[in-house]
């Protein structure tokens, strides 16, 4: 069996913004057999998406391939003209996006796209590209094959658009697909049967893959082989099973590692004085749009909700995109003010809105954002963002104040010298500590985190967990931790609350979560986390749960 | 470009060349309209010249105009209420269009609602028939100029500033201000203004430059700047005859317009990147 893809000794440069030349990819090797998928894995950095691009023979603005070949199909897409690329582009080697939503026009019809590739490169004629896209969309276990290409992007799922996106990159029958992390952004349970259709069309047409992410467990029910990088350079490569049950470098086995969570151990003293409630929720509907005239929202987001979070212990909530999660977080922060129901802090009850709370209970509770590139003010040095807090609450001024921020800093495990720098100079990680420091600032009894791991490479994450269960016990801290990533609230949560569309249908102490959930959705959910075990996406056939959630997608 | 920079220690930015060229030339017209009294050689009403469109002398060094009259002496007082009323009105124009654009974005609701349609409404009304009621009204003088052109630029400032600000204070910073409790003032100043600064500051420069053709528009009506003294617009107009047979009269004042308002545009343009490109 020949090799489809050869890349012998890659470098890649890219100019920084200050206009400095880096290298990104640093003389990578990498085969790819007929009808084998591989996988690139590694955090974010690590050229993962560089060296799959290169395959298409394109490097992104800024970055360029300057030495080494990339041999695809007999073809050196280094060394062709752009013409040749062109030609080679969507017919022997076709491209898969992370963000499906993002790569389709929302203005045409999924069918005109789907079938542009033929039209671009006169590979058929259109009737039957069309009929060939309707035979795909077959293959990829989409509802209704025949009419759905009539459809317009909004008019379906996250999901089935990411399938369309597969449709759309087989059109032209390539050798070699590059799928570029998937489904990444899709929700578990979502998650699945795009990996599962996925996997049965490579299979059955026998085509060569990359298959570009950063979750090993995602990996493991896909690929044949896995390449771990790092810093541009390959740490580590093996057949699946071996890499997943015998790591053998150390960047291999932290990436691993930060996939078991260690048991949460409670934490006894809490335990022993008995469950103090902090906060209680009772009875919230909330939504957005305009009131009506029986003073209810337009579109209820939240349904009758009740939530008790007790002093000390970390509650996590857990539910598909949609499922009103973050409403949750923004009602309880007075940031949308709820239609019915209460909210009590220490027994008193809050606001509805921030402008009807005391400073004091302001101060008391913080909320901390997923994104922090988009929480930190990008013109703000990272000591005056977390003055700011120290200001407001606690009116410290000149020294006393600075001494804080370094105490802060300190605390989130940060040097000092980063105060003078600006977000946009710090890394995912340094920011997304800045910006818990800055709830830390206010020194809150409760934080509120809406997914602030989800946006950080896996071994970045673990490290924040571990900083946040540390500062919970230094602190005393309460934590309402929001996640759609269930090992995130396994390794931080002491009780889980699932909810489902609006309402919460379910809360159990985290270590029932993997026995005993009760409510059909929370098995679903919990079911669909994928397992470091290369089998465990074809087990799940078997299942009968699966199997009936799956009838109706 | 990027091999001009220079780097101001003080600062700690680089000022490019070209935003250094603008600067200094700007720099030049406002010396010239502070001192144009002390420096200008013949009084700007008096008939000097017998000749009209009289060329280049070393008496009159730019010329004379229609009645004859020192060139070089009217370009200089022309100074004065050139850049003094356009700067002036375009700073308040950005001002209270910008602030109040900031405002309407972060308090939203109906406060956003009917500022934005008074507004609207403002902006309807035709530059120069607004002028005209306003003189007719109360009369020409400096101040009336400086306010009613100031009006009728603070609504494009106002959207402008609006549109920015809306997309700015969706942003997770401004939600977790809020969270904290922080007011209005803090809000806008501090996580909404420094975000937006750039693409207002490149407004301000267009809209300096519609101002002081506006105000030669105004001074051809009779509305701007009162006869024997003349702005740079007015200067243009009144030896518009001269123009084909290229008298210096038109051509002079039609150099200082021009310099005056591509050099604000070229520092804008080059201000330094911390400043300008600050919403990225």
């Amino acid at each position: 069996m020949g090799n489809v893809i050869e890349i012998r000794d890659l470098h890649v440069t890219a100019k920084t913004d200050s206009g400095r030349v880096v290298e990104i990819i640093r003389g990578v090797d990498l085969d790819v057999a007929d009808g084998e998928i591989v996988a690139l894995i590694g955090e974010s950095g690590s050229g993962k998406t560089t060296i799959a691009l290169t395959l298409l023979g394109y490097a992104r603005p800024g970055c360029s391939i300057v030495g080494g070949s990339v041999t695809v199909d007999g073809e050196d897409t280094v060394a062709i003209s752009e013409a040749e690329r062109r030609s080679l582009r969507g017919t022997r080697v076709a491209y898969v996006p992370q963000s499906a939503a993002a790569a389709f026009n929302p203005s045409k019809t999924i069918m005109d796209q789907v079938v542009e590739v033929a039209q671009i490169h006169d590979l058929m004629p259109m009737d039957a590209a069309r009929k060939k896209a309707v035979e795909l969309f077959r293959a990829l276990a989409l509802p209704e094959p025949e009419t759905i290409g009539a459809r317009y992007p909004h008019q379906v799922s996250g999901g089935q658009l990411q399938r369309l996106s597969a449709a759309m990159a087989l059109i032209g029958d390539p050798k070699v697909m590059v799928f570029d992390e998937p489904t990444t952004a899709l929700d578990v349970t979502t998650q699945i049967e795009v990996l599962r259709a996925f996997k049965a069309v490579m299979r059955e047409r026998g085509m060569a893959g990359i298959y570009v992410s950063h979750d090993l467990a995602v990996v493991a029910q896909i690929a044949d082989r896995i390449v771990v990088l790092k810093g541009g350079e390959v740490q580590e490569v093996g057949a699946t099973e071996a890499i997943v049950h015998r790591p053998s470098h150390s960047y291999t086995k932290a990436l691993i590692g930060a996939f078991h969570p260690r048991a949460r151990v409670p934490d006894p003293e809490a335990a022993a004085d008995g469950p103090q409630p902090i906060l209680k929720v009772s009875g919230v509907t909330a939504g957005y749009g305009g009131t009506g005239r029986d003073k209810m929202p337009k579109y209820v987001v939240l349904k009758n909700l009740d939530l008790t979070l007790e002093r000390g212990r970390s509650l996590g909530v857990i539910g598909e995109s949609g499922s009103g999660k973050s409403t949750l977080a923004r009602v309880i922060a007075g940031l949308l003010p709820a239609a019915k129901g209460s909210i009590e802090m220490d027994g008193v009850r809050l606001g509805q809105a921030t402008r009807d709370r005391s400073k004091e209970d302001l101060r008391k509770l913080q909320i901390v954002f997923q994104l922090a590139d988009t929480a930190l003010n990008p013109n703000k040095p990272v000591g005056a963002i977390l003055a700011r807090p120290l200001v407001f609450y606690h009116a410290m001024a000149g020294r006393e104040r600075d001494a804080e921020v370094d105490r802060l800093l300190d605390m989130v495990r940060l040097p000092r010298g980063l105060k003078h720098r600006l977000p946009s100079e710090l890394s995912g990680g340094q920011k997304q500590r800045v910006n818990f420091a800055r709830a830390l600032a206010a020194r809150p009894e409760l934080i509120l985190c809406d997914e602030i791991t989800s946006a950080l490479d896996t071994v970045v994450a673990a490290a924040v967990l571990d900083l946040l269960d540390e500062l919970q016990r230094e602190l005393g801290l309460t934590y309402m931790f929001i996640s759609h990533d269930l090992s995130t609230v396994e390794a931080i949560c002491d009780r889980v609350a699932v909810m489902y569309q609006g309402e919460k249908v379910e809360e159990m102490p985290t270590s029932r979560m993997k026995s005993g959930p009760e409510h059909p959705y929370s098995k679903l959910l919990i079911a669909s986390v994928p397992k470091l075990d290369t089998g465990w996406l074809d087990g799940l056939r078997d299942d009968p749960l699966m199997a009936a959630a799956m009838e109706g997608r | 470009m990027t091999s001009t920079a220079r780097r101001s220690p003080r600062f700690g930015f680089a000022v490019n060349a070209v935003g250094v060229i603008g600067a200094s030339i700007i720099l030049f017209w406002i010396l010239v309209a502070v001192f144009a009294p002390w420096i200008s050689p013949y009084p700007v009403g008096k008939i000097v010249d017998f000749d009209y469109y009289g060329p280049i002398s070393s008496d009159f060094w730019l010329g004379t105009d229609y009645l004859g009259r020192d060139m070089f002496s009217r370009i200089l007082m022309g100074a004065r209420y050139t850049v003094g009323i356009s700067l002036a009105s375009v700073t308040i124009a950005c001002f209270v269009g910008v602030t109040l654009g900031m405002i309407a974005a972060v308090v939203g609701g109906w406060f956003d609602a009917v500022l934005s349609r008074f507004l609207d409404a403002l902006n309807s009304i035709p530059a120069l028939m607004f002028g005209l009621v306003v003189v007719a009204a109360v009369g020409s003088s400096l101040t009336v100029l400086i306010l009613t052109i100031a009006t009728l630029y603070a609504p494009g400032s106002y959207r402008f500033a609006r549109a920015l600000a809306v997309n700015v204070n969706a942003m997770d910073f401004v939600t977790v201000a809020r969270a904290r409790g922080e007011g209005i003032i803090y809000t806008i100043r501090e996580e909404i203004l420094p975000n937006i600064v750039g693409p207002v500051l490149a407004d301000f420069g267009l809209r300096f430059v519609f101002i002081v053709l506006l105000l030669s528009g105004l001074s051809f009506l009779g509305l701007g700047v009162q006869p024997p003294d003349a702005d740079w617009g007015a200067l243009v107009r009144e030896n518009i005859g001269g123009l084909s047979f290229g008298a210096p009269a038109v051509v002079f004042p039609s150099i200082a317009i021009a310099s005056l308002t591509i050099s604000v545009n070229m520092l804008i343009d080059n201000l330094p990147r911390r400043i300008r490109d600050r919403s990225e």
